[in-house]
């Protein structure tokens, strides 16, 4: 039986959900007109007022919000409240240029932990269960994010935060958890360490696993579901917008429901920023309805994707987005040909290889080269070096058709590329353009 | 009457093989043959050691991919054209040669001892026999 957190608004009807979306609207763009600057001048800049804000139908008049505006209002341009109302920052890694720092008041973390108290429902979780948080704790929002739902669920909650992979599978199975969080990276790693210490699936007390924070693909998902014995769901947000729990998965995995009592989500094209029709594949905006301290309107994402409003058997009436293909800024332009590394992973997969791997990319005499490394695996191995290179072939071949250009498949010797407790490293471009 | 081989996977890097090496001679392993294949970034060591399983298992407890495959084992009168006579009676046999090396020297000089992969040991193994020759087993390339 499908259980949710809220059900009166995760499952109200269309015109319910509408009539929320269009009165929050109007108090959002009130509470950013008058406490965001920064904002203000965006849409004086455009002629516009509150005044002409009624409706959702008047989204598309107003300005977006990028990362690079996020970069210039650092560290207090944004902010929507006064200090004495906020309790709490959250932060970006900031491996792609400066950190991104939001703030919370209670209101906005409650309303974020509800956000993930729905996904962790939604993945089977009840007080019954006992919930790993494997993510990050500190500044990054994974750990906290997930920590805070666990608790609305009432699950017994484990904060064991990421890194110490031994220690982290000790409590696995002392405590006997049934939920672990954590990103599909660290969750594949560990699966691989139990693996190794001999625990089977059937060993393994969990059941469900709640995973996101990066791009990752199917093929992915059913390894790390084989290897754990358990059921893997992708959860969806980012720091700007609270965390993680913007989006998440229900039982049938058919892409992800957005909040939207909280967000509303649009699709754009990101050289036009026209807006796109549901089932059209372009960028995510999302704009906050009810955050107090670090309010965004029409933030651009980054991330690709496509939306559907089809009605999800789950019961579920909140609109669906797919899995992200990656962040604009995980694409990589190779020789012209947009790559994302979730495309490569998935040729991976499919050929037998394991989800540890690199990307390096790099520039010889003005043309780019592409060269997959992954390791080699004890499964594929033969004293026959023909044949070893006949798999390099196949591998090669698989990602020209998937990606329309030559890579180079280097195979390593195992346990060489590094495992990430967090959000995985797989690309390494060495261009320098 | 086929020998067992192991075959390690290397890193086409300096300092990989040495890294075997190290760790077959601190525990004490004899390498009676040996040979590289490589590639531009990986290679393959192919090595007849006194106990294969042994060396397989020590190997993969310290995260190097290696197995056992079956080669042929054939000792060769150290003369010109020594090769060349068992050669042709891996032709009559029709048995294809997937590659081949040398061991690394015995108490007899006379005599060189040659290993062979071919495709299907097995069935290799009996059409040669049938052509009159007599792989070694490998307490007879032990004992060498």
């Amino acid at each position: 039986m499908e259980r949710y957190y809220q059900p009166e608004i995760e499952c109200a009807s269309r015109e319910e959900i509408i009539r929320l979306q269009n009165e929050r609207l109007v108090k959002q763009v009130r509470h950013v007109w008058d406490s965001v600057p920064y904002y203000r001048k965006k849409m004086e800049g455009k002629g516009l007022t509150p005044e002409d804000v009624h409706t959702i139908d008047d989204l598309c008049k107003l300005p977006f919000l990028s990362k690079s505006d996020l970069r210039e209002a650092y560290p207090y341009g944004l902010m929507g409240k006064p200090v004495k109302d906020c309790v709490r920052i959250q932060s970006t890694s900031g491996t792609t240029g400066k950190r991104v720092v939001a703030f919370y008041t209670q209101h906005d973390i409650d309303l974020w932990e509800d956000c993930c108290a729905r996904a962790i429902t939604a993945a089977g979780g009840t007080n019954e269960d006992v919930c790993q948080v494997s993510y990050g704790y500190g500044l990054f929002t994974g750990g906290p994010g997930l920590n805070g739902g666990s608790h609305k669920v009432g699950c017994l909650t484990i904060p064991t935060s990421s890194g110490n992979t031994d220690r982290q599978i000790m409590f696995i199975m002392d405590l006997q958890a049934t939920i672990l969080c954590c990103t599909p990276s660290y969750a594949a790693y560990l699966g691989e360490r139990m693996k190794e210490m001999g625990y089977g699936p059937d060993d393994i007390p969990l059941k469900a696993g709640i995973f996101g924070a990066e791009a990752w693909s199917e093929e992915m998902r059913h390894d790390i579901e084989k290897t754990l014995g358990i059921k893997a769901y992708d959860i969806y947000g980012l720091t700007e917008l609270s965390g993680p729990g913007v989006a998440f998965e229900r039982s049938a995995q058919q892409g992800m429901h957005i909040n939207e009592d909280h967000f509303i989500a649009e699709i754009i094209d990101p050289v036009t920023e026209e807006v796109l029709p549901d089932g059209t594949e372009g960028e995510l905006v999302f704009t906050s309805l009810d955050k107090e301290a670090f309010p965004l309107l029409r933030y651009r994402t980054r991330d690709i994707c496509t939306l559907t409003r089809e009605p999800c058997p789950c019961g579920r009436t909140h609109v669906r987005m797919g899995k992200p293909k990656g962040r604009t800024d995980d694409m990589l332009i190779i020789r012209g040909v947009n790559v994302f590394p979730s495309q490569i992973e998935t040729v991976l997969i499919n050929n037998g290889y394991a989800a540890n791997y690199q990307i390096i990319v790099d520039r010889v005499n003005n043309t780019d080269t592409l060269d997959v490394r992954v390791e080699m695996t004890p499964e594929m191995f033969t004293d026959d070096i023909g044949d070893i290179q006949k798999m390099q072939k196949t591998l090669v071949e698989g990602l020209r058709s998937m990606l329309g250009l030559t890579a180079k498949v280097t195979l390593v010797a195992p346990k060489t590329i590094e495992r990430s407790e967090g959000k995985a490293v797989r690309v390494i471009d060495r261009r320098k353009l | 009457m086929s020998i067992r081989q192991i075959s390690v996977f290397l890193e086409n890097k300096p300092g990989k093989l040495s890294e075997m090496t190290a760790l077959l001679a601190a525990n004490n392993i004899d390498i009676r043959a040996l040979s590289l294949a490589e590639t531009n970034d990986f290679g393959i060591a192919r090595m007849i050691v006194d106990d294969a399983y042994e060396a397989v298992n020590m190997l993969r407890n310290s995260d190097f991919i290696a197995n056992i495959s079956h080669v042929l084992a054939f000792a060769v009168p150290d003369v010109p054209g020594g090769l060349n006579k068992l050669l042709n009676a891996f032709n009559e046999a029709k048995v294809n040669i997937v590659y081949m090396y040398s061991c690394l020297g015995s108490k007899d000089p006379s005599k060189a001892y040659m290993l062979f992969r071919v495709s299907d040991t097995k069935t290799s193994e009996a059409a040669l026999v049938a052509h009159g020759l007599r792989p070694l087993s490998q307490e007879e390339l032990a004992a060498l």
